[in-house]
């Protein structure tokens, strides 16, 4: 395959008592896409910042096509070469895209040159990688996977031979990622070496030439993507088998929980987000809810745990209504059993400047049982959030801990944890495992088939549709605010990929 | 991907970090006092001597302390929910309102433990109530509580001037100012207390109101830490998002909140007043306010951090104010250049130095620093 674009040798790095990478070697060969996979602190994004000059390695050494290079901070990482996407985006919201490329490139003192300059060189860029953008929109008006694209110039206006991405379909829609991967390939083709930071195996099957492991800040081994599974790759990122299938039962199905019918929701600017939706929930399914990200799911979750007003429609919660258009609170809907796992745990679910034991009641702090008179009942407060803890196996294992200090999985495990534990009768959950390792994912789809054994209605959002596919009972397809059709657990994901980009809206709709 | 957390240990966070701020303020201090020509080591022992040196500077200094730990408190419970008091400075000048009216009613038919207390709760409603104006307009209408308080701080000051040059001001006097209160409306000194500990007080303004000051910011403790109230108050303060998932009413906890902020800092108007000067005078307050914003910064929003931050405020007026006595060169201007310099390290460029110590201490005992994200190994 050619000369190795990057090679790490014996990369060692800590953060006080943390080993966060340990000995790493670690060959690209150019002109590959080379896949790293690692559970969140795995060390990935350490490694990568290394690379990217963000920190120093504390030893070992970095070599570019073959020769030693020192990379102290991001400008030699460019000087070499070297382009990187964040997850988070790292542009100017209200710049264009031409401004936002020529960003700490600029050049002269007057813009107008190099801004005649970048037009040029991103005509070129498009036509040779079909990166197509429109260089004066404003970047907050475009779409997140355009917005990625805009990265991904703004390395290759840089001079970029080798590109790192990280967690890149995390925004992406299906078709979104799909796209990105055909531009990855493209960039692959003109010689490009691509480095792909993901915990979705899927993708590394996908798209990748190579893949490396990694594992408690060590590199545990790298496999040809061809010569490799997914169950041997999840093994290895976990350090034991790991079910990847989740195993249910039939559905033993009861009264109906929750009905909503002709809900309709609008957005802060006005727009329809939800229209005219009926369906419901009974008593011992998960019902799924698929869609590409947008099409009205989180305003439709939003509407019946009270959060955002509807504008029309009504719901019912074991039969008696929500008002949903007028006082729906969502402290009442819990007194009245009606659990929701938001799908925001960063914003909405979870406090993260709070001690993990606080956000355990979080909604529920009003509840005798943690009360002491006029005072919060510290003791109790944090005995419950242990036996929390142990229950849903949240590490480190420390009720004191500040909650940001925790991984996404065993945040949204604090989550999870919180409302399954109140016992209640419906449970609305928006992207259980966004962001969430691969063990947790196994634990957290387990938890909710458990709860849907126990008789509980179980109402499931989420962009994942492997998600939707295994879990659910009744798959309902949402596209543009309407529900398009309702699918049964067996269909297949085309038949479901089609329905989610409304291609047999009106067929279906009927 | 979490980028990794370095944490000290808490003697360093909330001992170690705001002393070295503190240490280079008077340095840089030092340097501006060395400018104007005079030795800083001997303005250094002056400042120190007049705060602390003997006990009548102690009693001065606590006596202005008493006055920052007020509203100090005040802006700290609006800071933890996410809101910014500028305000406190007109709830407590028309505070003052509230206590003229308890005292001049009061004074000569009741004893000072009846009309201290209604004179409390008067300055503490009146706080509230002018509080309540600027929180209804934020919660209701969305107009932005840092403009609505500043906008009512002149309407206070007017009105106050507009009392006390007419119906406060008794007739055929020429002073801005209500009459004397009577003995029934003066609190009893604490300089009996510095006097036990061999120290003497010849005479100064340290009253019992700054007991009532320690017990504020222990009840703002409760408050913040370990009531349910104190719980969404800070979950608001965080994300309002999450408290809208968690069902806590915006409306009701920036009205709440904004009240009880109003009375803490409608409380300030007793120590100078009843404790002090006997009367309520034209722009009492002096400013107090703003240095509530200071002390709320320094003390990290933390009682036990805000009375600390105020008895250095106290200090430095105390003994800023001697040093402007001992050395004609420098003006209380200096002093004010100092108070800023302190607010600026302290409270601004609180974090400047602590990458540098972390990594300090990383290098010295790892385990102390840890991460503190000890990322759960899997599930």
């Amino acid at each position: 395959m050619g000369q190795a674009a990057i090679e790490l040798i014996g990369i060692n790095k800590s953060f006080g008592a943390v080993h966060a990478n340990r000995d790493i070697n670690l060959e690209i060969p150019r002109g590959t896409i080379h896949g790293i996979v690692g559970e969140n602190g795995a060390g990935k994004s350490t490694l990568m910042s290394i690379l990217y000059g963000f920190y120093q390695a504390d030893s070992g050494e970095i070599r570019v096509n073959g020769k030693p290079a020192a990379i102290k901070t991001s400008n030699d990482a460019i000087a070499a070469g070297i382009g990187m996407v964040h997850q988070h985006f790292m542009l100017v919201e209200n710049f264009t895209v031409l401004e936002n490329i020529i960003l700490g490139a600029e050049g002269e003192a007057l813009l107008k040159t190099s801004i005649a300059k970048a037009r040029s060189e991103l005509q070129r860029l498009e036509r040779e990688y079909g990166l197509e953008v429109d260089p004066d929109a404003i970047i907050e008006e475009l779409p997140v996977g355009i917005q990625q694209r805009v990265e991904i110039l703004k390395a290759l206006y840089r001079g970029a031979e080798i590109l790192i991405l990280d967690e890149p379909t995390g925004v992406l829609t299906p078709a979104e990622a799909d796209h990105l991967f055909r531009i990855l390939k493209q960039l692959k083709e003109q010689g490009k070496t691509v480095v792909l930071i993901t915990h979705k195996l899927r993708e590394i099957m996908a798209i990748t030439d190579n893949v490396s492991v990694m594992r408690q800040g060590t590199m545990v081994a790298t496999r040809e993507t061809k010569k490799t599974t997914v169950e041997e790759l999840a093994e290895l990122m976990v350090g034991r088998r790991v079910l990847l299938r989740v195993e249910k039962g039939a559905a033993n199905t009861g009264a109906v929980k929750l009905a909503v019918s002709n809900l309709t929701v609008r957005d802060q600017r006005g727009v329809t987000m939800v229209d005219d939706v009926s369906f419901e929930v009974r008593a011992g399914e998960i019902v799924g809810i698929a869609g590409v990200a947008g099409n009205g799911q989180s305003e439709l979750i939003e509407a019946i745990s009270g959060i955002r007003r509807a504008v029309s429609g009504s719901v019912l919660l074991d039969g008696k209504p929500i008002d949903v258009t007028g006082t729906a609170d969502p402290g009442e809907l819990r007194d009245r059993g009606l659990a929701h796992v938001p799908e925001d745990r960063h914003h909405v679910g979870l406090v993260l400047a709070f001690e993990e034991n606080e956000n355990s009641i979080l909604g529920y702090h009003d509840d005798e049982r943690y009360r002491k008179g006029l005072l919060l009942d510290i003791d109790a407060i944090r005995n419950d959030a242990k036996s929390k803890i142990e229950g849903y196996d949240i590490r480190p294992p420390d009720c004191r801990l500040k909650t940001a200090n925790f991984s996404g999985g065993n945040q949204q495990k604090i989550v999870l944890a919180r409302e399954m534990e109140q016992d209640p009768g419906v449970l609305i959950v928006g992207q259980p495992t966004r962001g969430v390792d691969v063990g947790a994912i196994e634990f957290i789809h387990k938890r909710l088939i458990a709860m849907r054994d126990q008789g509980k209605a179980v109402l499931l959002i989420s962009v994942e549709l492997d998600e939707i596919r295994s879990l659910s009972d009744r798959i309902l397809v949402m596209f543009a605010g309407r529900i398009v059709g309702e699918r049964g657990p067996e269909a297949s994901e085309g038949e479901l990929g089609l329905l989610m980009a409304g291609v047999e809206q009106r067929e279906a709709a009927e | 991907m979490s980028t990794p957390y370095a944490k000290l240990p808490a003697w360093a966070d909330y001992g170690l970090i705001p002393l070295i701020n503190l240490a280079v303020a008077f340095i840089v201090a030092g340097f501006v006092v060395l400018l104007v020509g005079e030795n800083p080591l001997r303005a250094a022992a002056i400042l120190v001597e007049g705060a602390f040196g003997r006990g009548q500077g102690i009693a001065f200094t606590l006596y202005y302390a008493t006055t920052f730990i007020f509203t100090g408190l005040s802006v700290a419970v609006a800071v933890h929910c996410g809101l910014f008091n500028i305000g406190t400075e007109g709830q407590a000048y028309i505070a003052g309102l509230g206590v003229a009216v308890v005292c001049l009613t009061f004074d000569a038919t009741l004893p000072w433990w009846l009309t201290f207390p209604l004179a409390t709760l008067a300055a503490a409603a009146m706080g509230a109530l002018w509080a309540l104006l600027p929180a209804y307009l934020q919660a209701k209408r969305g107009s932005h509580i840092v403009i609505t308080t500043i906008m009512f701080n002149f309407i206070a000051a007017s009105i106050m001037v507009y009392l006390l040059v007419g119906m406060l001001k008794p007739p055929g006097s020429m002073a801005p100012q209500t009459r004397i209160f009577l003995e029934g409306a003066q609190l009893p000194k604490l300089n009996w207390v510095i006097e036990l500990f061999g120290a003497r007080v010849r005479s100064a303004p340290l009253n019992i109101s700054f007991l009532l000051a320690l017990l504020m910011a222990f009840l703002t403790w409760v408050l913040i830490w370990r009531t349910r109230l104190g719980y969404e108050i800070r979950t608001y303060g965080h994300s309002p998002k999450a408290a809208r998932y968690a069902g806590i009413s915006e409306t009701r906890i920036i009205i709440i909140t904004m009240m009880i902020s109003g009375a803490l800092g409608g409380m300030m108007a007793l120590n100078p007043t009843m404790g002090d000067q006997h009367n309520v005078a034209i722009d009492f307050v002096s400013g107090a306010g703003f240095v509530g914003i200071a002390v709320a910064l320094m003390g990290r929003s933390h009682p036990v951090g805000i009375v600390l931050a105020a008895i250095l405020f106290g200090m430095l007026y105390q003994g800023g104010a001697e040093l402007a006595f001992e050395m004609p060169a420098i003006s209380r201007d200096m002093i004010v250049i100092i108070q800023g310099l302190v607010i600026l390290f302290a409270g601004a460029l609180e974090h400047m130095f602590r990458p540098s110590i972390q990594a300090l201490f990383a290098s010295f005992s790892p385990k102390s620093v840890g991460m503190a994200a000890t990322k759960g190994k899997g599930a």
